[in-house]
């Protein structure tokens, strides 16, 4: 699933039907539906060539964080991420963890109503990983904000999520909480029974050519700047 | 009313494109040896070209010596040439996933597009620089009061937020940097030859004169020959219709561009 084409739909307007968040509708509140949420694409989108503190500062201004706050707002979102040594260092020599970090910081200073994270960990090592199911658990709770990730991982799933949706084919298959699609799919299931039972073996379907290497290949990348 | 929401959404424009500046600027400032090399080109145009042609004396400029009437066409040369590469660096954003950050937080397109405009335009400053202190040690004799180098530095933002906004229109439209590097190799030349920057236009055969007065490295060129050079017959077409040309040109494209910026994440 790729959540930038929401994100984004002034560019890319939905095949049929429409979609609020937060209270806008996605095609004509468009502006107002960007100030609210906050995006993590699943590629890599800090710079490189800036700082930490430099990536913050771009997004803080772009997001009218207002300038007496910017400094603390700052200063508090590397603190939080646990970046405050390395905030003056080039994003190039970061690790993968330290990047994924530092992009959930960026995407959370004007503290968004919603949040979309598209799959935030995934080619994180374990330890990373553990770190950003932390963050996104504080995240919530300082700010409250509404945080809708995307995943491959189904315990990633149950560990963070309230309530889970099962996309198979572009499709919404089922929806609910960790307890109720287990229910759902028989006694005694496990989410990856539910998963299999939902998508079948059509979880692999064919997509058009190009579109499946392109994706493809972002996640082999994502993945690869995070070894 | 409207005047205080123009006022306030102005100022949040110009806040956010500043703020797109701001940032390539601080890129620039991190890894400064891509101007240092950049501007080897133009010196050799100046040291070699200018010399060998100042002696030959075929060209018609009139009063003015051959080499201060080449200054002013290396310098909007190396403005045209540091610039009409800069779109490719939206090409790598997009690979990497940067621009669909952007694209997704609420500044207007058009604001993403005249930032980095702006930003080549500092990155032409350098350029012009050492282009200038150039042409000071090889005794062009060039007009140095405090309003003509304002109106340089006019006219190369200018300029190299013009071509850099062409050059971001080609990388929109091409998305790879194998297609826009030759696309980008296929545009220099005509854009260079079909100026007045080492001849003037009056030597050209009709048809190209009439490509030259369509190319909008002519008015940066002649502009900057008006407020550089003291005969003012070397700039025909007058520094107000330079200046107008060249920023309605940059306004239709920064519009263009902004329509067609989104089309790089497809």
């Amino acid at each position: 699933m790729r959540w930038r084409f929401i994100c984004m739909s002034r560019d890319l307007p939905p095949s049929a039907g429409t979609a609020c968040v937060a209270g806008f509708e996605i095609r004509t509140q468009a502006a107002d539906v960007r100030r609210v949420i906050g995006y993590v694409p699943q590629a890599l989108s800090a710079d490189g060539d800036l700082t930490g503190y430099e990536n913050l500062l771009v997004f803080a201004r772009l997001y009218d964080v207002p300038r007496r706050e910017r400094r603390s707002r700052i200063d508090d979102a590397l603190a939080l991420m646990g970046l405050t040594e390395a905030a003056q260092r080039l994003v190039k020599g970061y690790s993968g963890g330290m990047i994924r970090r530092l992009e959930i910081a960026q995407s959370t200073l004007h503290r968004p109503m919603v949040l979309f994270l598209d799959e935030p960990t995934v080619g994180l090592d374990p330890v990373a990983r553990r770190d950003v199911w932390g963050l996104i658990g504080q995240l919530r709770q300082r700010y409250g904000s509404t945080i809708v990730l995307t995943t491959h991982y189904l315990e990633e799933a149950a560990a963070l999520c309230n309530r889970i949706g099962i996309m198979n084919r572009g499709r919404l298959v089922a929806t609910g909480t960790v307890a109720e699609l287990e229910a759902s799919a028989g006694a005694g299931a496990t989410l990856d029974e539910v998963f299999t039972q939902y998508t079948g073996s059509g979880s692999e379907s064919e997509p058009a050519p190009g579109v499946a290497y392109d994706a493809t290949s972002a996640t082999r990348r994502a993945a690869d700047r995070t070894g | 009313m409207l005047a205080v929401l123009f006022d306030t959404s102005l100022r949040s424009f110009l806040r956010k494109t500043f703020a797109i500046t701001d940032m390539e600027v601080r890129k620039l400032l991190h890894d400064p040896t891509e101007l240092a090399t950049r501007a080897i080109q133009p010196a050799l145009w100046l040291l070699i070209f200018g010399q060998v042609m100042a002696r030959a004396n075929v060209l018609a400029t009139g009063s003015t010596p051959y080499l201060d009437f080449l200054v002013p066409g290396i310098l909007a040369q190396s403005v045209l040439f540091v610039s009409i590469f800069n779109g490719i660096s939206v090409i790598w954003e997009r690979d990497l996933g940067i621009v669909h950050k952007f694209l997704a937080s609420p500044t207007p397109r058009a604001a993403l597009v005249l930032g980095k405009g702006l930003a080549g335009g500092v990155r032409a400053v350098s350029q012009a620089l050492v282009v200038l202190v150039l042409a000071a040690l090889l005794g062009a004799r060039l007009q140095w009061s405090p309003l003509s180098l304002g109106g340089v530095l006019i006219l190369v933002l200018l300029g190299a937020a013009l071509f850099s906004t062409f050059s971001l229109i080609i990388a929109c439209l091409v998305k790879t940097r194998e297609r826009f590097m030759g696309v980008g190799q296929v545009l220099t030349m005509p854009l260079f030859f079909a100026s007045s920057a080492i001849y003037p236009t009056s030597i050209m055969p009709r048809w190209l004169q009439v490509f030259a007065r369509f190319n909008p490295l002519t008015y940066q060129i002649d502009g900057l020959r008006a407020f550089l050079l003291p005969d003012s017959t070397v700039a025909p077409l007058g520094v107000a219709t330079d200046l107008i040309v060249m920023s309605s040109v940059l306004a239709v494209l920064v519009m263009i561009c902004a329509r067609t910026y989104p089309n790089i994440v497809r």
